[in-house]
């Protein structure tokens, strides 16, 4: 416990990648397999499923600080972080128990599931009684779910490559599906012989930049192959020794959270990989975002969601063919074989392929654009007919051509106080637009300011409160931001009758007065307008 | 109205003494006021005369200008005012902070300004005062404030410039320019290498020597010669001097930042520098309920931070409490 409470420490002092991953690969190097292997589980994400009501957790740490609930509430709501909270204000011991991760995990952590509340309660006080500060943190971050520490299952994975001398693709599939945290699972991860992995091994994906200023100067317009832009989740569809491995662009393998697609992808040959995007599908075509978004984080979805929200890859560009790497070769002929093999698979509409959009000339493309937001794309793609399939962003040959947001300019209504870095300053806004002379609440943001304006807020809603709810403060309605959004819906569960998609503030319109905001009714003119309004004089 | 709210009224101006027509830390210039201390929240300039501690005219100078009247008194030293007794005495916040005491009828009034329990080698130590109606800041009310020993908290900071130095990097530390800077610089062990300032803070630096406060050598970043190493030294600032182009002369540098606030991860996050050193000049929850209690006071006024969960503590403790507003609000972060 002490050195992953050190690890984390560690961890939390750096922002920079590389001292993160040189963090946990010196903890790697040293750890014991059977505290490694727990670290990696926790480092990649692994949370034990909810073993202490949050109330409880709270009550019981007042009592454990000899402090009232309401003054703990107070605490909370100052710091913004339960774990912190907790292991600011209990008793630290001053001689800390020495044992291992492992044994914290396996003996004591697990150990509090299904316990009678009194007997809980027990053992959670006399675990805070043997920590030091720096313990009784990371403690109560594995108690209550995710360490937060700005790293990610990748870079677990890559810390533990230049430790393992296996790489990271190797490992990311030894870790793939359910992987248990024991000591010989752990030394397995280390096996030389990559045999096993090579099967499933995808290639890195191609990116592309956005397009800034007008398509014309990429030359003539026939030199390049237009897609839609889909908004699903790029993937890679391998098909390799009558095998089929379903990645995501995060490098994760999500084969079994899309048994449809997979079931689909076994009608490809063998020797084959396609670059494609997941999507929700159905009758032929896209379902909004939203619909795939259930399918997210499910490791075995049952029959009633995979029809209500089904889900397919749409093929893109064709990787390897007949175990032959096909990347350098032209986008045209790389496209031209994928759509012939599309094409001789029986009957499947769970591996299909993205329509090219064709067009005469580069104001045909630009109309096709601007009606892009009708198929639920966010744009088109632009691939140069030439190109190979690169790796990483490299600029120019692949662009995205992508709509503008939507905006309206609502005003700051409510705020509450953030999260993690941004706790104790007022963060999370609720903004309005006007409807019969009030103001109606039509979107939550959190982002696009910069630090110094945020300050500013801050100080704002500190000094024109004008009502309390909780931890939410009513404001007096005089900050105007231009709301920037990528997608409208109808919605009965909102007040206003609207949802909008990824709202942020684009802009802080500090040269706008509160009646000069939008209305809902101009908020509502947008569900039915295909593109977003251009060039309004912007 | 009782005898100690005549004595002390909270006015559109702040904190007033009918019975001595004057104010004491005032938002607006008055023609008569007490300053606890020189931080820009509490000395504003433009007041007719001031009365404040001998120990930080020099620091009260800087700010309010060459021009101001300040009559400047010993700490302990009794001042008539239209027959109010009003002494200065020491709060341990910064050179020359005072809490102010009102005496008149029989009735007394403590106004602490800013205060802390813990020593400082740059100012004199907090002396609790007896009174029946005590004011007091609240700036770290909350039990989540419970500060390390100083000298743990110097140690650290000896291991990271070392381990900077060790690294080839420049040490740039951010601190509050008056107070925290000097205390820093006083207690801070100037064999490991040279240090350097801000010119903020240089001009303080040499303010503090000019009232007697021993400091170790230190040179203005801004006369460094072209080509100057900087990879052993300190480098003391304002925390307005971060991310500015100011910073860049260093090369390759590690940045930290003393305060209260660094004891929050969310706040040590927010300021993006490399380690939060816990380091106060503010009372910790502990210290403002040990200060309060000492006082024997009856009636508590709470101003400057996390005031209403102090004043419900201090009612559920059987006080007469009351959280009075303060002008200049903020989160603070540079305390």
């Amino acid at each position: 416990m002490k050195a992953f409470a050190a690890l984390y420490n560690r961890l939390d002092s750096t922002t920079k990648t590389n001292e993160k991953v040189a963090a946990m690969a010196d903890y790697f190097e040293r750890a014991r397999p059977a505290d490694a292997a727990w670290a990696l589980w926790f480092l990649s994400g692994g949370r034990p499923k909810r073993l202490i009501a949050s109330g409880r957790l709270r009550q019981w740490a007042a009592v454990a600080a000899g402090i009232p609930d309401w003054l703990f509430e107070e605490c909370y709501d100052a710091v913004g972080d339960l774990a912190e909270t907790i292991a600011l204000l209990v008793p630290a011991a001053p001689q800390p128990n020495e044992d291992p991760l492992h044994l914290w995990v396996e003996e004591r952590l697990l150990g509090l599931r299904a316990l009678e509340e009194d007997e809980l309660r027990e053992r959670l006080l006399a675990a805070w009684a043997e920590l030091d500060r720096r313990q009784l943190f990371v403690w109560n971050k594995l108690i209550t779910g995710a360490l937060r520490v700005g790293v990610s299952k990748r870079l677990a994975v890559r810390a533990l490559a230049s430790v393992a001398r296996v790489d990271a693709a190797t490992l990311t599939h030894r870790l793939a599906g359910n992987w248990r945290p024991t000591a010989a699972a752990y030394e397995a991860l280390f096996s030389a012989d990559t045999s096993d992995a090579d099967l499933s091994r995808p290639y890195p994906f191609f990116l592309a930049h956005p397009l800034e200023g007008e398509p014309a100067a990429l030359g003539a317009h026939d030199d390049w192959q237009a897609e839609w832009k889909w908004d699903g989740i790029r993937a890679q569809v391998v098909r390799r020794g009558g095998r089929v491995f379903l990645w995501s662009r995060g490098e994760e393998l999500v084969t079994e959270s899309f048994p449809e697609v997979a079931e689909s992808a076994r009608l490809l040959p063998d020797g084959c990989v396609i670059d494609g995007e997941l999507m929700a599908w159905k009758d032929g075509g896209p379902l909004p975002f939203a619909v795939l978004q259930r399918r997210l984080g499910r490791k075995k979805p049952g029959p009633k969601i995979l029809a209500d929200a089904p889900a397919a890859l749409v093929a893109y560009d064709l990787l390897e063919w007949r175990g032959e790497d096909y990347r350098s070769r032209p986008l045209g002929e790389r496209r031209s074989r994928l759509t012939g093999l599309l094409d001789s698979l029986p009957a499947t509409d769970r591996v299909l392929a993205s329509p090219v959009v064709a067009a005469a000339d580069w104001a045909e493309l630009e109309a096709a654009r601007l009606a892009a937001r009708e198929r639920s794309a966010e744009g088109l793609m632009l691939k140069r007919l030439s190109s190979a399939y690169g790796v990483g962003r490299r600029r120019g040959d692949w662009w995205k051509w992508k709509l503008d947001p939507f905006t309206l300019d609502a005003v700051l209504i409510y705020a509450q106080r953030g999260h993690g870095r941004r706790a104790s300053l007022y963060t999370d806004y609720t903004f309005g637009v006007w409807h019969e002379g009030k103001l109606v609440p039509i979107a939550k943001a959190y982002s696009g300011l910069t630090d110094a304006e945020i300050r500013r807020v801050d100080r704002f809603v500190r000094r024109h409160t004008t009502d309390r709810f909780g931890p939410v403060r009513a404001v007096e309605p005089e900050l105007v931001f231009e709301i920037a959004f990528e997608g409208i819906r109808e919605s009965k569960r909102h007040k206003s009758g609207i949802a909008l998609r990824f709202p942020r503030m684009a802009r802080w319109r500090d040269d706008k007065k509160p009646k000069e905001a939008d209305t809902l009714d101009a908020a509502r003119a947008l569900l039915q307008a295909p593109a977003p309004a251009r060039d309004e004089g912007r | 109205m009782t005898a100690t709210e005549a004595l002390l009224q909270l006015t559109r101006d702040g904190l007033f003494c009918p019975a001595g027509r004057f104010w004491i830390d005032p938002w607006r210039p008055v023609e008569r006021a007490v300053l606890t201390h020189a931080h820009a929240d509490h000395a504003r300039p433009g007041s007719e005369r001031y009365l404040a501690a001998a120990e930080g005219e020099l620091v009260l100078r800087r700010r309010l200008g060459p021009e101001a009247r300040i009559e400047a008194v010993p700490y302990g030293a009794e001042v008539d005012r239209d027959g109010v007794r009003v002494s200065l005495h020491p709060a341990g916040h910064v050179l020359g902070s005072a809490q102010v005491r009102l005496e008149h009828r029989g009735q007394v009034c403590v106004v602490s300004g800013d205060y802390k329990a813990a020593a400082d080698p740059t100012c004199a130590v907090f002396e609790p005062v007896a009174c029946h109606h005590f004011v007091t800041e609240s700036t770290f009310g909350l039990p989540v404030f419970r500060w390390p020993e100083t000298a743990e908290v110097v140690d650290e900071l000896h291991a990271w410039w070392r381990g900077n130095q060790e690294q080839g990097k420049a040490s740039l530390l951010y601190a509050y320019a008056l107070g925290k800077a000097q205390r820093l610089l006083a207690s801070i062990d100037p064999s490991i290498g040279p240090i350097w300032t801000h010119g903020a803070v240089e001009n303080l630096v040499e303010d503090y020597r000019g009232a007697g406060v021993p400091l170790p050598p230190t040179r203005r970043v801004s006369e460094a010669p072209d080509g100057t190493d900087w990879s052993r030294a300190l480098v003391v600032a304002p925390p307005s001097a971060h991310a500015t182009p100011w910073m860049r002369r260093f090369g390759a540098l590690s940045t930290a930042f003393a305060s209260g606030w660094m004891a929050l991860r969310g706040t040590r996050r927010r300021r993006s520098v490399d380690r939060g050193f816990v380091l106060s000049d503010h009372a910790d929850w502990g210290a403002l309920i040990g200060a309060i209690e000492q006082t024997g006071a009856q009636r508590v006024w709470v101003t400057h931070g996390y005031r209403e969960p102090l004043v419900r503590w201090l009612e559920e403790a059987g006080l007469e409490a009351r959280a009075i507003a303060a002008r200049f609000e903020s989160e603070g972060d540079d305390r």
